[in-house]
Parts: structure tokens; sequence; C-alpha cells
């Protein structure tokens, strides 16, 4: 119970009021209290006891609301919770928060949530990343050490790399999706945010793992994460994709890369160039792939059975009426699209094109993996954290996912661990390992993590 | 200029079929026919923010044994694909269905015989899984809509457009329902929404290979509705191409009590679906050895059946069409022949009796009269220990309490009487009644025997056996009593 009140105590000194960091929407202080105290009533259950977290506002939870940032979901309680929730409660772990996101997961800056932006701890003039940014946020705030988010195109690893904290996107179909709102199926992945690689292992480790109620995820054995932890890497090869190293690479975060890669290779690791070679088709295709399920996807909310109504005259109007009030600009700019790149006489030239490059882009990461390399390592972001208002266009905007869309197309794990800072500001380096090789990415992680903290 | 009745139909059929599972396609739901309105709900059906569809295995082992009775090519990859619409009793805003690769593909279904002898059969495009979306009740509640959440597994089965009457896509239809019902696939039942018919149809000159412009036709509630409702569309077609109009293509509704067809609301017949793949369900995978199997379990199909028992029994076409119309009813038929070995007269009971129960709303599975007692009583006709007016007495009163023939027949004093003391007694009490036609019958009048037989059994009630007084009668008269 004590770890419930030092968060809420957390909350009240950085999040609340105008002047807060606005990365929790959602908490119900008596109702933690209980769960804790039940937790605590039970002695060593779960390998989470008493531990607190906050998840993200798309991932469906029983008691506090799940508005994914939305005004169409406004004052929503799902009558279900989401797999993931159950897992880490049944561990112990307790849940005191919902978190600000972009509306609907859809953005990378968190300032196209409903409610609000989040601010980023580090520097408040600053966006902490999306579109989990404010479970990112709440990590690196000291609310909580674990965070759930979601990864549709890099949603957990740019926010980690801009708030400073660790965060991961498991192997597609390794963590289960029932309760996690659907943005782009295919894509989308739960994900962890930790204060340490450990916290995000543990938590990865509890959550991992088939359920039935997602015929997606994978009945595959799960490791103990949390002991991948070794400081020796002899015998890793790790891949450097040249495409992830432009000419135009802000120097100082291509430094930092540097001097990450040299502490690997300083425990054993052998470090190859490597090549990529259709990286740079990955944010055209993920704005068409993303977009396409998601126009689907976001059809549910009509209006008819839960969320806003704006009654008007007949039924075409209420759909029309309630979803142009319920969505903001960023979800109806991509459900229009999505509509289009689907529409009869559009979709063999965009939809199937851009399946089949996502096919090749997978078909890379398998090629390198199998030449021999073990990890990938690669900056998170091409620049720290940017500030509020600084990418109005929307494409500028996009670009920020140039180097972690990729993971999410191809399926693979991902994890980002901060590596220094520019300016003060956190740079994070990422590390993908092949489909379902999450110990091999811990043990890079694990590494990066120790080495980082040396040269500190 | 060409005359209207220069053309002829080309229909095309499209029949959903609800598959007779006890959960729905994609969630663990019951579903009961009947249940109150959402009542059957979880979030999966009702479309809940982040709940995700999980495919109902027992609806595919059902949707594969349709695909092997209808001879089709069971695909071992095949793919669910989301058609995007929005509808009230749409939850998702997109149902479920498959797209470019079907479960199955390829099959046919004879539909009769032409008049050479040789099979009308019916080509079957593809044959494809989806989920039954909701219902929409508009008149019930004033300003409102209520809606019904569905989610049954369903199968789609397109023919080819091979039907060129009314009557072949009527003979189709219960073709393809009898054949469903016999895999217990499903109910098939129109009336109750298991078994839905949209048709395609066009018109075109006599001799013409390619395909005129089609409409489809929707709202067909029973198998004479399509087949009225196909003539009335025909006519439509031929009378405006006669006149040298064009047909457009569109939906039409039929009107059943009208007995018209009218063009749906054009947005009806313009939907741009959006369909794609659906991302959360993989590709169904079926392994060779499986599919394999599945078809070596289907039971004996109709036209199987039907030989053999032209073969076993040597019954008539018409006896074998009325046995084999329905599987249940067959199985009984069968059984009563088997127990009593009279399959002739197993026939006669089954196809006049039986089925006269069965009109008046008894069902085979529930029947109080069950094969192995008809068998008995077919035995007691046949050796005399009951007369065949007896013995449909019994059967009425077996049918309601379910005893064994004999033992009503005894109760209720329908054996039929053979000793000859009793016969002896009847006959006296009969030759001295009419004096005079028992004269002349002693005279050698044997016109008067059938007569005398007639009389014997008046004054027995109907219990004398009748053989036994003619011989009784006829010993008389020879020994000249």
């Amino acid at each position: 119970m004590g770890a419930v009140r030092d968060a809420f105590r957390r909350m009240a000194e950085v999040d609340a009021g105008p002047t807060g960091l606005n990365c929790i929407l959602w908490t119900d202080e008596a109702r933690a209290l209980a769960d804790a105290a039940a937790v605590d009533a039970i002695p060593a259950t779960g390998t989470l006891a008493g531990v607190t977290f906050v998840a993200k506002d798309n991932i469906a939870t029983t008691h506090l609301q799940t508005t994914c940032g939305s005004r169409i979901l406004e004052g929503y309680v799902s009558p279900y919770e989401a797999t993931v929730i159950t897992r880490l409660r049944d561990a112990g772990a307790v849940l005191v928060g919902k978190t600000n996101c972009d509306e609907f997961a859809m953005g990378s800056s968190n300032e196209h949530s409903a409610w609000g932006p989040v601010l980023n701890p580090v520097d408040r003039t600053r966006v902490p990343g999306g579109s989990s940014g404010g479970s990112a946020a709440s990590v690196a705030a000291g609310i909580v050490r674990i965070a759930l988010g979601s990864e549709t195109g890099g949603s957990v690893r740019q926010p980690a790399s801009y708030c400073g904290v660790v965060g991961v996107k498991p192997t597609y179909g390794r963590v289960s999706r029932f309760g996690l709102v659907a943005f782009a199926s295919s894509l989308d992945q739960v994900g962890v945010f930790g204060t340490t690689v450990r916290d995000a292992a543990v938590a990865l480790e509890v959550i991992a793992g088939r359920d039935v109620r997602d015929a997606t995820s994978e009945d595959r054995p799960v490791d103990r994460y949390s002991r991948a932890a070794t400081a020796d890497l002899r015998g890793v090869v790790i891949g450097k994709p040249r495409e992830y190293f432009p000419k135009t690479l802000d120097p100082r975060v291509a430094k930092l890369c540097d001097d990450a890669l040299d502490g690997l290779r300083a425990r054993g690791a052998e470090v190859r160039d490597v090549s990529l070679p259709h990286t740079d088709l990955a944010i055209p295709v993920y704005y068409i792939i993303a977009p396409a399920e998601a126009s689907s996807n976001l059809a549910r909310f009509d209006g008819v059975r839960y969320g806003l109504r704006i009654t008007a005259d007949g039924l075409r109007a209420m759909y029309e009426s309630t979803r142009t009030r319920g969505f903001g600009a960023e979800v109806t700019r991509r459900i229009l699209l999505g509509t289009y790149v689907l529409s009869a006489g559009y979709y063999d030239a965009y939809y199937k094109k851009a399946q089949e490059v996502r096919t090749l882009i997978a078909q890379d990461f398998r090629e390198v993996f199998a030449a021999g390399a073990h990890l990938l390592f690669t900056p998170t972001t091409p620049s720290p954290a940017f500030e509020f208002g600084a990418k109005s266009d929307p494409y500028e905007m996009y670009l920020s996912d140039i180097f972690t869309a990729t993971a999410n197309l191809a399926g693979v794990p991902a994890i980002s661990v901060p590596i220094g800072d520019v300016d003060g500001l956190p740079v994070g380096g990422q590390l993908m390992a092949s489909h379902f090789d999450e110990q091999m990415m811990f043990r890079g992680a694990f590494a990066l993590e120790a080495s980082h903290a040396e040269a500190t | 200029m060409s005359a209207a009745s220069d053309y002829e139909m080309v229909v095309g059929l499209e029949v959903h079929v609800q598959l007779l599972t006890r959960t729905k396609a994609f969630c663990g739901c019951s579903t009961a026919y009947g249940a109150p309105p959402n009542v059957n709900t979880c979030p999966v059906c009702l479309a809940l923010p982040g709940a995700l569809p999980v495919l109902n295995e027992e609806a595919v082992r059902l949707a594969v044994r349709a695909a092997h009775a209808l001879s089709a090519t069971v695909n071992e990859t095949s793919i669910f694909a989301r058609k995007n619409y929005f509808y009230p009793d749409l939850p998702k805003g997109y149902q479920i269905s498959q797209f470019d690769k079907p479960l199955a593909e390829h099959g046919k279904l004879d539909i009769g015989m032409n008049a050479d002898g040789t099979p009308i059969t019916v080509r079957i495009t593809r044959i494809h899984m989806e989920e039954d979306a909701g219902k929409s009740v508009h008149d019930r509640y004033a300003g409102a809509t209520a809606i019904d959440l569905n989610g049954v597994p369903l199968i789609e089965i397109v023919s080819e457009p091979d039907m060129r009457s009314a009557r072949e896509a009527g003979a189709y239809l219960r073709a393809l329902k009898q054949v469903i019902e016999y895999t217990g696939v499903s109910d098939a039942n129109m009336e109750e929404g298991s078994l839905r018919v949209d048709a395609n149809v066009s018109a075109r000159l006599r001799g013409e290979t390619k395909l005129g412009t089609k409409t489809e036709v929707k709202n067909l509630n029973s198998f004479s509705g399509v087949e009225r409702a196909l003539e009335v569309e025909f006519a439509r077609q031929s009378d405006v191409l006669a006149r040298g109009g064009t047909v457009t293509q569109q939906t039409m509704l039929w009107d059943a009590i009208r007995g018209e067809v009218r063009p749906a609301r054009s947005k009806e017949g313009s939907h741009d679906y959006r369909y794609f793949p659906e991302p959360d369900l993989p590709p169904l995978q079926l392994a060779r050895a499986w599919i394999d199997h599945a078809r070596a379990e289907l039971p004996e199909l109709p036209a199987a059946k039907q030989a053999r028992f032209l073969a076993d029994y040597r019954l008539t076409p018409a006896e074998i069409e009325v046995l084999t119309a329905d599987q249940s009813l067959s199985a009984y038929f069968e059984e009563v022949a088997r127990v009593d070995g009279d399959a002739k007269g197993a026939a006669n009971w089954v196809i006049r009796d039986v089925r006269q129960l069965l009109n008046s709303g008894a069902t085979l599975a529930t029947l109080k009269i069950r094969p192995p007692a008809l068998a008995q009583l077919l035995a007691l006709v046949r050796d005399g220990t009951v007369s065949h007016d007896a013995a449909t007495k019994v059967f009425a009163i077996a049918s309601e309490n379910g005893d064994a023939p004999l033992d009503i027949a005894k109760r209720e004093r329908l054996l039929q009487e053979r000793s000859q003391d009793a016969l002896a007694g009847w006959v006296d009490q009969v030759l001295a009644a009419y004096p005079d036609v028992a004269s002349r019958f002693r005279a050698g009048d044997k016109k008067l025997l059938g007569v005398l037989v007639g009389l014997v059994m008046k004054a027995s009630k109907g219990r004398a056996d009748p053989k036994a007084v003619n011989q009784l009668l006829s010993a008389r008269a020879a020994a000249g009593e």
C-alpha cells in the first residue's frame, strides 16, 4: 500500500493542475489502495507483488475509463479487462492510473490527445513523444517504474527515447492484444516501459504468452527475460544497418551511437556493417497499411452502442455528426486516407502494393539475421525530443518514426535503451532481434544499459 | 423485333445457410434460436473496443462438410476478409467474410434429369464462411430502431448462372436444402431464416451465348416465392428487351404480397465494401488429411441413397422420392424394413400413416411409435393376427401412447378371432338368421359365399378372421351342411 501512496503523492507533485505533466488521465486512489491491500493480504504472491503500474488509455480496464484519448469514448468504462492488465494484476501489480496518449494511438508527440498534450518531464517545453507519451512520462517522472503502452509504429520506443526510459515492443504475436483497442491490427502490440531494462523485462515476462482470446497471439515458450543480464557478449554479432545512419543524422546522435557500439564491443560483441535495403520505404508503406486497417477498426465508433452520440436527422446524419465531432483532426485524416487506399480501383495500387513491399521489408530482416547477425543496433529516433508545435506538417511528424516503424512492419522485437543525451535531452539506442528472440534482445539491452552506466 | 417469348431466363443463386453450431462464428455466445434479443452477447459480438474474434472450429467442420457434400474442392488455405459498411446491426462496421480466397470452390449439384436421362447439373462457384449480421427492427418502437445482434456462422453458396427457368431454380433450392439437411450442417429453414436466397437473373434471346445484364432479386422468403419472383422479374426484363430497351443492373426487392418486384433504393446496390484481409485472424490452414477425413465422414447423400433404395427395396421412383426427401424419414423407413423384412409394406405405412402424423405436427424424433413397433404391427397384419382396419386403429393408439401393438390389439379386443368354436357360433347364427340365403348357398350357389362372409364379419363385429370364415363356409358347402 505504501507503493500506491507513493505513486499518488508523486502524481500530485508533478502531474496535477494546469502546470502538471498531464500524463495521467484517470485514477481511483481508493480502488488502487484496496487492490494493494488485497495483494498485501496474500503473502508472497506474484513476481510483481505490490508494484504499481499505469496503462495507456487504449487498454481496456474495468474501473477506470478507456477513452483512447478521444472524445468519442469520453466516459466509456469497459465491462471487461484486457488480458495484459489481468496478467499484471494476477502477478500482484497494482494499477494506479490510465495514461494520456495521442488519440487512438495516432501521433508521435502526444499533441493529438483530446485531453491536451503531455509535457516531457525532462524539459517541459518539449513533447514526450507518442503515441504512448503519458506512459513514458509517468515512468520518467518517477510516478511508477512500469507502464504499459502500445506500439503500431514506434509508439513505445520513440517516447521512451524522448523521455530517457526503457521501452520495449515485443514480437508481433508475443503479447495478447485482447483488450487493446485496435488501431492497425497487423501492427499493434502492447509494449512496456521501465525505469530500467530489468523492470521492462519483468513486466514483459508477465504479460507475454498465448491467449486463446487473441488468434494472432502465438504459443511460444516465454523465457525469463529478467535473467538475460550478462556482462559477456562474446559470440554475439551486432549488425549496424547503414540505412539507419544516414549522412543527415544529427552528428551528436551519431556520436552517442558510436560510443554505445564501442561499449558493446568492449563486452565481446562483434559489430558488423549490414544493410536493410528497403528501409526508406517503411514510412510510405506504414502510412498506407496502418490507416487502411484503422479506417475499418474505427468503424465501430458509430454512436450506436456506446460512447458519443450526436443525434441528427436520420441514421447517416447521426453517423456523420457523431464521428465528425468525436474524432480529432489526425484520426480523421487517417480514416480518410485509409478509406481511400482500400477503395475500388485504388486497392491494388496502394494497399496491395504496400503489403508486397512490407514483405520485402520483413525479408530484409530475415536475411540479415540468417546471415549471422543476432541483433541490430540503431538510433531509436533521428533526433531528441522536439518542441511543441515544431512539426506542424504531418509528414515531418511521421518521419520521427523512421527508425522504429520497420520493426512493426517486420514483426520483430525491439527495445529502446537510454544511451546519453544531447544538450540535456535523452537519446535512445535501439536493439532489434529476430522473431521471438526477446531473450537475445534483453541480453543486448542489459549490456547496453550497463556500459552506458559505466561511461557516465 | 423480337417478342418477349423469344427470351430465355438465366439464373444464378446465392444461398446463405446458418450453420448448426452451438456457439457463434467468432465468440463463445450461444446460437439458440428464439432467445430474447441480445441475451447471448459478449464483448466480441457487441464489438466493444479491444475485443477480438476467435474462429469457431465447429463452424469450420460443418462448412467443410457442406463443401464436400457439394463436391467442391476445399482449399488448404483460405483467408478471412473484412467487408466494410456502416449499419446499426453490423456492430463492428464490417462483416468478417471471405473474399478472394474462399473455403471451397468448384462444386456441383444435380437437380434432376433431362428427358434423355442425363443429370441436370448446376455448377457451384464457391462456398465461403462468414458471420451473420444482426437484425434491425424498425416498426416495433415509435421513433426508434431496435437492433438484435447476431453473429451466427454462415456459409454462402454461390452457383454459376446455370439455371434456365424458375422451376430449375426451385429444383436447385430443394436439392440444396436436402443435401444441407442430410449432412446436418443446417436445419435449412427458410421461415426461420436459417436458409436465405438472393437470385441473380437475366434474360437473353434463345440461342444467344452471352449473358445479359442481370439484376439481383432480394427479400425472397420461400422457395415458391423465389420461383414467382423470378418469373415476374424475368417477364419484366423480357418486356424491356423486346421493346428495344436495356436492363439496368440493380438490386430488386420482391414484394410477396403484391407479387411485384421493385428497385431497391439506389444506395443499397452501390456499396464499395473495401474488402481487405482480416488482420485479426490468421489464414485458415487445413491439413489435406483432415479435409479428406471430413469427406470420409460424410453421411450417405440423397442421390446415393435413392440409387440404393431402388436396388435394395424395389420401390417405385415416386416412393423413393418421398422416403428420401428427409434423411430422418428414410432412416425410420429403413429400420422398419430391416426389422420386419417387408420393405414394400414398410414403405406403404411410412409414406401414408407415418407422414400423416408428421403432417399434423409430430416429429420423427419425438414420434411415440418407434420403428420396431411399426415392424411388429406389419407382422401382425401379415399373419392375420389383426385385420388391416384394426391395424390402423392400433397404429393410432400406439402413436399416442407408445405401447406395443400386440398389447394394444389384445387390450382393445382387436385381435382377429380364429378359434373354430367361435367362428362356428357366428356362422350358425348367420345361417339361422338368413334361412333363405343359407338354403340357396347349400344348394350350390357359390356367389353367395361373399355375402355370407360379410354377414359373419358383421355378426362378429369385425373380429372374425375373414380368411378362416371363408374356409369354414366353403367346407360347410362342400359337406352340404
